[in-house]
């Protein structure tokens, strides 16, 4: 006789009046595939845990966004902003879009020049650049992006220097009625600093004046804060062109489009709240051509978008360790992925989804991590179906930040796969090793061993 | 080792569970309804393990995991008699 398909025993409280009122689905769907390519064999071939990213999917969401704002404005460019994800493979793929690269440190430039980008395509963000890295981005034509009065004058040393004009813009904090409001990157718009700073860039005649620069936040969900800001940027250039004759070439509206991910604390699902590109790009575009910037004369816009674009590419793969009882009759699993290596689980309630179907029933369920450390929590609470030790799982909207702010510890950083368009694997970053935490150590003598 | 339910508890054929003392109601699937039954009859872990295991396309080992968490959750509802060793 054929024995019959078991599901574990479950006893399961019911709970009356309280349904979701927006009867919303709960997650049981398994994600057994990602572009065409099964989940287990992925483990199976490079390891759990194991970050994937579809370079379908990063072409498809860069060309979207291209399309939002070019169907509205004349001259757009994008520049991958590294820090969001600096794998070679990630930064060359947009590049090949003809993204430019955004770049917050010497590191990151060097990184983008290896890249193959031109100098001149090379916008140098942050308030941390050293002197050293000012010479080479003035020596590359790149676009400096000044963040405080110290560096500005630090640029202008350097320029009359190397008896060159560096091309710089500044970065300009303001007011858009959000809270709480971003000022700790560049000029204050409202105080009249940023035009300070611009009039003394035009006086000394010694830097070339380029652009506009702001980044007013991150996971913005209000679009009107864009608006806000394209309209002071405008009005600035305006002012440039009145008292200076001279044309702004590009106003550059910086990062902070949101991503799906579903902020924690949240009431909705960030799928069904967010803005979409279609959305940022009409405040924006909106309020660049109502403004009083000449039309025959708008300037380039630039935009940094980083999560929006890459968070929807990136999976996180890995395998159940084991399932336990709280105190409280709660369940918990525990998987080999930690929070460690899955930093954005700190703000956002991740969605995490079967790699195979195993049960319909769902339980309230909480994900710790391998990591030895109180904090190594996933998610607090999620309906989740049982699995089994060594049955796998997968984590959807992992490609922002988790690639560059992931720690290395008590656990070794998994290895990173792209799919390719055909659907081929291929690995981008490999699991490290021993010797890759050991490789810079060095052992004083009198320790060695004989 | 030997668990039943506590007698005031209603159990219906399709799953359904009341505690009057409570007013709670739960739902069961329709392998722990077996198990429920088999545990009122007053048969021991090894008796229930033996009949799922040749009726279920389960192994022992995993079936008592699953009957241990079972019986957490049972006891942490309270609804079993007090336990004998």
């Amino acid at each position: 006789m054929e024995k019959k398909e078991f599901e574990r025993p479950y006893i399961k409280k019911i709970r009356a009046g309280v349904p979701s009122k927006f009867g919303m689905p709960v997650q049981a769907e398994p994600v057994t595939h990602i572009d065409g390519v099964p989940v287990a064999e992925l483990i199976t071939d490079f390891g759990s845990p194991l970050f994937v990213i579809s370079e379908k999917s990063i072409r498809r969401t860069y060309r979207e966004a291209l399309e939002a704002f070019r169907s509205r404005y004349p001259e757009v460019q994008f520049a991958w902003s590294y820090k969001t994800n600096y794998l070679d493979a990630v930064c060359r793929t947009y590049h090949s879009e003809g993204s430019w690269a955004e770049v917050v440190s010497g590191f990151e430039y060097d990184k983008a020049l290896s890249n193959g980008i031109k100098g001149s395509q090379i916008i140098f963000n942050g308030p941390e650049k050293s002197r050293d890295d000012i010479v080479k981005a003035t020596e590359n034509n790149s676009l400096i992006h000044i963040d405080h009065f110290d560096e500005l004058y630090m640029v202008t040393e350097v320029a009359e220097t190397l008896g060159k004009k560096p091309r710089v813009a500044i970065r300009i904090n303001m007011d858009t009625g959000i809270y709480p409001m971003w000022d700790r990157f560049g000029f204050n718009y409202e105080n009249g600093e940023a035009w300070d700073a611009i009039n003394r860039i035009m006086m000394t005649g010694k830097l070339e004046l380029t652009g506009l620069h702001t980044h007013i936040g991150t996971y913005m969900l209000a679009v009107n804060a864009y608006a806000v800001a394209a309209s002071k940027l405008a009005d600035l250039a305006v002012r440039i062109e009145r008292k200076y004759e001279t044309s702004i070439k590009y106003i550059d509206m910086g990062g902070g489009f949101a991503s799906r991910n579903t902020l924690k604390g949240a009431y909705l699902p960030g799928r069904d709240t967010v803005p979409s590109f279609d959305d940022y790009a009409n405040a924006i575009t909106g309020a660049l051509l109502n403004s009083e910037i000449n039309p025959g004369r708008l300037p380039l816009l630039i935009l940094e978008t980083g999560r929006a674009l890459v968070d929807d590419a990136g999976y996180l793969l890995g395998t159940v360790l084991a399932n336990k009882r709280l105190s409280d009759g709660r369940r918990s699993t525990i998987i080999d992925a930690g929070v460690n290596i899955l930093f954005t689980s700190f703000w956002y309630e991740h969605e995490f989804y079967p790699a195979k179907h195993t049960s319909d029933h769902l339980e309230e369920t909480t994900i710790y991590g391998p990591l030895c450390m109180n904090i190594d929590v996933l998610r607090e609470s999620v309906a989740f179906p049982l699995l089994r030790r060594g049955d796998n799982f997968v984590v959807k909207r992992v490609g922002a930040y988790n690639m560059t702010q992931w720690m290395q510890f008590i656990t070794l950083r998994p290895a990173v796969v792209m799919i390719d368009e055909a659907g081929k694997p291929h690995i981008i970053r490999e699991r490290e090793t021993v010797d890759t935490v050991t490789h810079n150590e060095i052992v004083p003598t009198h320790l060695k061993s004989e | 080792m030997n668990m039943k339910l506590k007698k005031n508890i209603a159990l219906s054929e399709s799953g359904f569970v009341f505690d009057p003392t409570t007013g709670d109601s739960y739902s069961l699937n329709q392998e722990a309804r077996e198990v429920v039954r088999l545990m009122n009859e007053g048969k021991e872990l090894s008796e229930i393990t033996d009949y799922m295991v040749s009726i279920y396309n389960v192994g022992r080992n995993d079936f008592e995991k699953y009957f241990f968490d079972f019986a957490s959750m049972l006891r942490q509802f309270r609804l079993l008699e007090d336990e004998q060793d």
